[in-house]
């Protein structure tokens, strides 16, 4: 029962008796539906998050003013941005211009379809669901690209092809890093992933063996590399590109391209956590009789473990200046990628010498030896 | 540093500015670019223009005093004392003691709150937001200071001829101090936040690199002069007020993170500047004399003919006033020489080569601000 579209389906067809592709529809657009929407407060609500704990780091207050909080903060610049007037400029690509917003929210948002909540709550757990994840969302690029160029301005032309550069190179330190991942267990479904892995620190892949140690620091630094956050916020880069490709998007479109990026920094947070640390995994006296408890307390868990790092990367955006092009792209191709190479050796000698065995597992089998 | 093709089929011209986040103020550059690589820079300045000596024809020598806050905003108490100080030399008034001891202070509290913003908005154009805030946050502190003196947080006007429209009390001196304790450690924890950032260094260390000879040739004073390695200071080398009895070094660019007078030795020396005005500032406390503030002077100031020139130590360069006066109440002619003017010049020369990153680094390495390029 890893497909809840097709539990909603069976549902529907034992009680309402109405056809099997129609029925097959209606789930697909309702679980779409529920899934899509729950980003987009995940979305909203990381706004918000940022602002406050920008707020906290920068010995101020923040927005505590809409609703207890300021919770509400998110639904007020969300209808500010809706209602402003959708400015597109003379001499910009209309069709392009229009369209580039939405390539970026399908991008991320389509990762959404793999990513586990717990171990029934996911969209689809397809069999190439790592390499899915990592494809779907290079769709944001095109999208970047896309609106960079069609805005007819030099200051968003810059940063989309600094963007585009950006997004193809680190995408490959992270792919390798995840590649250890996929060496241990031997499957790209990510749910056999967080199967793998268990519920306490040890049985994590973070403390697998030393090239996935390493390995997640890759990850994590070329997926916030691939999202634009700070230090790697070159294409939007305020101080030097105005706003960087999205200098000409002004009310809905330019938030599309906002909550793109902030459901990114979920996608990856949570990416992180999937691969790194155990995902929706809990300890086994909190699996209870109820089924829906259970998955409850998974859901919770997941979502704590991916908004302590939706935290780190507020907290890296908020602290770090940024780095210069060059210095990026050197970055990348000269350490990262080479580290991600010999992380995937350690990690496929280990797991040729010691069977799969963690680091920690072979330890203490010396030990108790 | 990069390999410059000119090639003229392939070169982009950017126009950066007049409301460019990085320029600070109404500021125009043109940019001939090949891809993110400059090629040359124009800048384009007068947007700001206000007439500031032109209306120094127009009105009485006291009268004058508001407009040279709106010289440089930033360090106002710098450009009312330099011009008092011109006014009297013009007519040979003799200021009281407390009264220049009051505007070294003025001075010094000024160049604090100068350099700390300056920090903050370089660190902002490289991307870190969130020193810029520390900084204002300190910054405010001193402008209460300013407040409880004259009345004013940021064009304060606090200079008479012939002396200070105000006397400092026992209270306001302990207060300043306990603030100037809390700026030695926000001072450390800016050093570990910005300073001694990795990020932070490698993008600031051998860009823009100014030499000696080539900062004298363009006439740049103050930190960006002192950041390749010359050591003139005019509160030293042409001493006004009393600064020779106040003990302080003349902070130089070391050249520490990589060569010297690149854009890591101009923030360097504003950082180290900060804490000696804090020492000097102190020592200024502890030995304030007593006595008057302002000297006896005639209702209506009418200066002999003649002409001066008397330049300060702004937090900016050099500072200089050039009045002529032909013997009536209103000066014949004002001149004012500014350090961004002098500083501006140099962006085509080094700016040649950088990437556009790089740029908005040396520009704010610079401390360019805009009113002061164009009065």
């Amino acid at each position: 029962m890893n497909n809840i579209a097709i539990t909603l389906h069976n549902f529907i067809i034992e009680n309402f008796g109405i056809d099997i592709n129609l029925s097959l529809a209606i789930s697909y657009f309702l679980i779409a539906l529920i899934f899509w929407s729950f980003l987009g407060v995940i979305g909203g609500l990381l706004t918000f998050l940022e602002r406050r704990v920008a707020g906290r780091i920068q010995s101020r207050i923040g927005p505590n003013r809409v609703g207890p909080q300021g919770i509400f903060q998110m639904l007020a610049d969300g209808i500010k941005l809706v209602l402003k007037e959708d400015l597109i400029p003379a001499l910009a690509d209309k069709p392009l211009f229009r369209m580039a917003p939405y390539l970026c929210v399908i991008g991320v948002f389509s990762a959404l379809v793999v990513i586990p909540f717990s171990s029934d709550i996911v969209v689809a757990d397809l069999n190439v669901g790592v390499l899915y994840a990592l494809a779907i969302t290079t769709m944001v690029v095109m999208g970047i690209l896309m609106g960079s160029w069609a805005s007819n301005n030099k200051w968003s032309l810059l940063g989309g092809l600094r963007s585009a550069a950006q997004i193809v190179s680190y995408e490959i330190p992270a792919a390798l890093s995840v590649l250890s991942i996929v060496l241990i267990t031997g499957s790209l479904s990510m749910q056999d992933i967080i199967r793998a892995q268990g519920a306490w620190p040890h049985q994590w892949f973070f403390f697998h063996n030393p090239g996935t140690f390493v390995a997640f620091f890759i990850f994590f630094t070329s997926a916030l590399a691939e999202n634009n956050r700070v230090p790697f916020d070159i294409p939007e880069a305020e101080s030097e590109l105005v706003a960087g490709y999205n200098t000409e998007y002004s009310g809905m479109r330019f938030s599309f391209f906002f909550l793109a990026e902030f459901a990114n920094v979920f996608i990856i947070s949570s990416l992180a956590v999937i691969f790194f640390f155990g995902g929706w995994q809990i300890p086994h006296f909190l699996i209870s009789e109820n089924h829906i408890i259970t998955n409850i307390i998974m859901i919770a868990n997941f979502l704590f473990k991916t908004f302590v790092f939706i935290f780190i990367v507020l907290w890296l955006r908020w602290t770090l200046p940024r780095l210069r092009v060059d210095q990026l792209m050197t970055m990348c191709w000269k350490y990262l990628i080479p580290i991600s190479f010999i992380c995937l050796c350690i990690t496929a000698s280990f797991v040729l010498f010691f069977g799969g065995k963690s680091m920690i597992a072979v330890f203490i089998g010396r030990i108790t030896q | 540093m990069y390999e410059l093709e000119k090639n003229n089929d392939n070169t982009m011209t950017l126009n950066m500015g007049p409301h460019h986040p990085s320029t600070h103020g109404v500021l125009r550059f043109i940019l001939e670019m090949d891809g993110e690589i400059i090629l040359s820079v124009k800048p384009d300045v007068g947007y700001l223009h206000r007439s500031i000596e032109k209306i120094g024809e127009r009105v009485t020598y006291p009268a004058f005093m508001p407009y040279t806050d709106r010289v440089d905003y930033v360090a106002a108490a710098n450009c009312n004392v330099g011009y008092a100080l011109a006014v009297e030399k013009l007519m040979g008034i003799e200021t009281p003691e407390r009264a220049q001891y009051l505007r070294v202070i003025v001075s010094e509290l000024n160049r604090i709150i100068s350099h700390l913003l300056m920090t903050g908005v370089l660190a902002m154009d490289l991307g870190a937001y969130t020193p810029f805030l520390h900084a204002v946050r300190e910054r405010e502190k001193i402008n209460d200071i300013f407040e409880i003196l004259c009345g004013a947080r940021l064009t304060y006007n606090l200079a008479t001829i012939g002396g200070m429209p105000f006397d400092i009390k026992e209270t306001t001196i302990r207060k300043c101090l306990e603030i100037l304790e809390g700026l030695k450690k926000f001072l450390k924890e800016f050093d570990d936040l910005v300073t001694n950032n990795a990020i932070f260094i490698s993008r600031l260390a051998n860009i823009g690199v100014i030499d000696k000879e080539t900062a004298k040739a363009f006439m740049l004073s103050g930190p960006n002069l002192r950041a390749a390695g010359a050591h003139w200071d005019l509160r030293k080398n042409e001493t006004y007020f009393l600064y020779d009895r106040f003990k302080f070094d003349i902070a130089v660019g070391s050249g520490k993170a990589g060569t010297l007078g690149d854009s890591y030795d101009r923030f360097s020396v504003r950082m180290k500047e900060i804490e000696t005005s804090i020492s000097i500032l102190e020592q200024a406390f502890k030995s304030l004399p007593s006595g008057e503030v302002q000297a006896k002077l005639p209702k209506t100031l009418k200066p002999p003919k003649g002409e001066v020139y008397v330049r300060t130590e702004s937090a900016r360069g050099e500072l200089g006033y050039y009045i002529i006066s032909d013997g009536t109440a209103k000066a014949s002619r004002i001149k004012i020489r500014t350090g961004s003017f002098a500083a501006i010049s140099i962006l085509d020369k080094i700016g040649r080569g950088l990437m556009l990153s790089d740029l908005v680094a040396f520009m704010a390495s610079l401390d360019l601000i805009a009113p002061e390029i164009d009065r």
